[in-house]
């Protein structure tokens, strides 16, 4: 295979990586130097992870890593040696979204999307902790994240229907 | 965005690691939990030719809580720190510090010593382990040396580490009975690093307080004690006079920059509000305390 330039080590160290993503085991090599989130995109073509700022402040990026959700622009491919990675990939079955993906449609979560992957990721992660149930926990949940367009009112109204459809009345 | 090239090294064992550091020098960085170290390279402000990734020493997980007090160990995480109901109820200041430090996302990697080995001048961490009267614990290839926090900070992003030096962990003592702090701070948005934040613990003695410290963050280079808050509140009740005469002292010394965040004289105010404001906390805690 003629050498890619976008995916050539120009002279850096290259190791060897597996790791699983959504499930699936992965092994490749890389340059040392390249986060989990170029990994994901350029080598995977999983490109529902988004990259904004790439220094750890709006989130756009967020996976789960061993349960813990992280920010994958600030984590060398090489920390994510032999991990769990869950991405947007691995939400919806098939064709059909799952219960937070659902909601985010249903409330008008999203309008241009480029944050949706990360905010999914973040609340997924804070899901499986625990029910959110008021809007103060809903804030709280969603301040790692930023969105340009949405304002947050259907991102927190999202989060609090979960509530609402397991029996918990969300306290405003 | 890449860094420079690097050659990564992932030793296996602290002794591994303390003998790659001995070797490689000025040559080599030492990466934690990469949430400052990270940015820092993709932006090139530095270049190291090698990382060393201590990521994968067991040695260094977690944490112990004993009679003594905390030993928090180079990669315990500071959302693990944060969540444990042990720590928080032995030292409620820590946790209210960490939960200040940046998004859970960032919580979930970077870690405690990290942060204080990186000694942002708006970090909380720094001036915690002031107020806590930590300790570091640095171990080199054949050495090991305790330095007081006191001591340890000495410049923005300047600490006592020396080249081929790691610091293995963070002594907290137990608090002295009848003792009690929080951490305050105001930011611009939840997360970012703080305007100003106030680090505060006091021992009381009946009624009365017995000892003080109270450190401020983002007011100086580093961690600044705020002597004059701590005199004007020992041997006191902790009624409004007292803590409107402490706000007032608090930043006796200070001279906080103008920068791009905030004027150097708002910092001055906003720290003696915060001294007020968790003293108020502190006598809401402390029963006796609150004349
Ligand atoms: C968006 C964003 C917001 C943030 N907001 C805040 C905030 O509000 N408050 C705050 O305090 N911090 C904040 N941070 C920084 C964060 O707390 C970092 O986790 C912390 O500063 C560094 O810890 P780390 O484990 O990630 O260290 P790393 O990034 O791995 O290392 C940082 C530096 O310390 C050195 N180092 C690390 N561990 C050791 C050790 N054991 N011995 C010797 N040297 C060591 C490294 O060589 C490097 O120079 C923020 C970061 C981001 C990305
Ligand atoms: S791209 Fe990772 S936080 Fe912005
Ligand atoms: S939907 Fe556009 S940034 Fe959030």
């Amino acid at each position: 295979m003629p050498e890619d330039p976008a995916t050539s080590s120009g002279g850096c160290e290259v190791i060897e990586l597996s790791f699983v993503v959504n499930g699936e085991p992965v092994t490749l090599s890389s340059d040392v130097r390249v986060s989990l989130a170029e990994i994901l995109r350029r080598d995977l073509r999983l490109t529902g992870t988004h990259l904004g700022c790439e220094h750890g402040s709006c989130g756009a990026c967020t996976v789960i890593v061993d349960g813990l959700a992280v920010r994958s622009c600030l984590m060398l491919a090489a920390q994510a040696q032999g991990a769990d990675v869950e991405t947007v990939e691995g939400l919806a079955r098939g064709d059909e979204l799952d219960d937070l993906q659902a909601a985010f449609r249903e409330h008008h979560a999203l309008q241009c999307g480029f944050c949706t992957s990360g905010f999914l990721m973040s609340l997924t992660a804070r899901l499986r902790e625990g029910p959110v149930v008021s809007e103060f926990q809903a804030r709280e949940a969603l301040s790692g994240n930023i969105c340009r367009c949405t304002g947050y009112v259907g991102l927190v109204d999202a989060v609090l229907s979960l509530a609402a459809d397991s029996g918990k009345e969300p306290l405003k | 965005m890449k860094p420079a090239p690097f050659r990564y090294h992932l030793p296996a064992t602290l002794q591994e690691a303390l003998e790659l550091l001995a070797e490689l020098g000025d040559d080599a960085k030492v990466l934690a939990g990469g949430q400052s170290l990270l940015p820092m390279l993709g932006y090139r402000l530095t270049a190291p030719a090698h990382l060393v990734d201590i990521g994968g020493l067991s040695e260094l997980r977690g944490w112990e809580l004993d009679e003594a007090g905390l030993r928090i160990r180079a990669m315990a995480r500071q959302r693990e720190v944060e969540l444990d109901p042990d720590i928080g109820l032995r030292f409620p200041i820590l946790h209210a510090a960490i939960a200040h430090v940046a998004h859970a996302q960032i919580r979930n990697r970077g870690t405690v010593c990290g942060s204080v080995a990186h000694a942002d001048p708006a970090a909380e961490l720094p001036a915690t382990m002031v107020a806590l009267g930590a300790t570091m614990v640095l171990e080199r290839s054949g050495g090991r040396r305790e330095v007081p926090a006191a001591d340890f900070f000495q410049f923005h992003f300047t600490t006592a580490i020396e080249t081929g030096e790691l610091l293995t962990e963070v002594r907290i003592p137990s608090p002295r009975s009848g003792s009690t702090g929080t951490f305050l701070e105001i930011s611009h948005r939840k997360g970012d690093f703080a305007l100003v934040g106030v680090a505060a613990t006091v021992v009381a003695d009946g009624d009365r307080v017995a000892a003080a410290r109270i450190v401020c963050a983002g007011v100086a280079p580093t961690p600044f004690v705020a002597v004059a808050a701590e005199q004007a509140v020992v041997g006191r009740v902790l009624d409004d006079a007292t803590l409107l005469v402490a706000q007032y002292c608090a930043s006796e010394g200070m001279s906080p920059t103008d920068d791009f965040h905030a004027e150097g004289a708002y910092r001055r105010q906003v720290a003696g509000v915060l001294v007020r404001r968790s003293l108020d906390v502190i006598r809401s805690q402390q029963g006796a305390l609150s004349a």
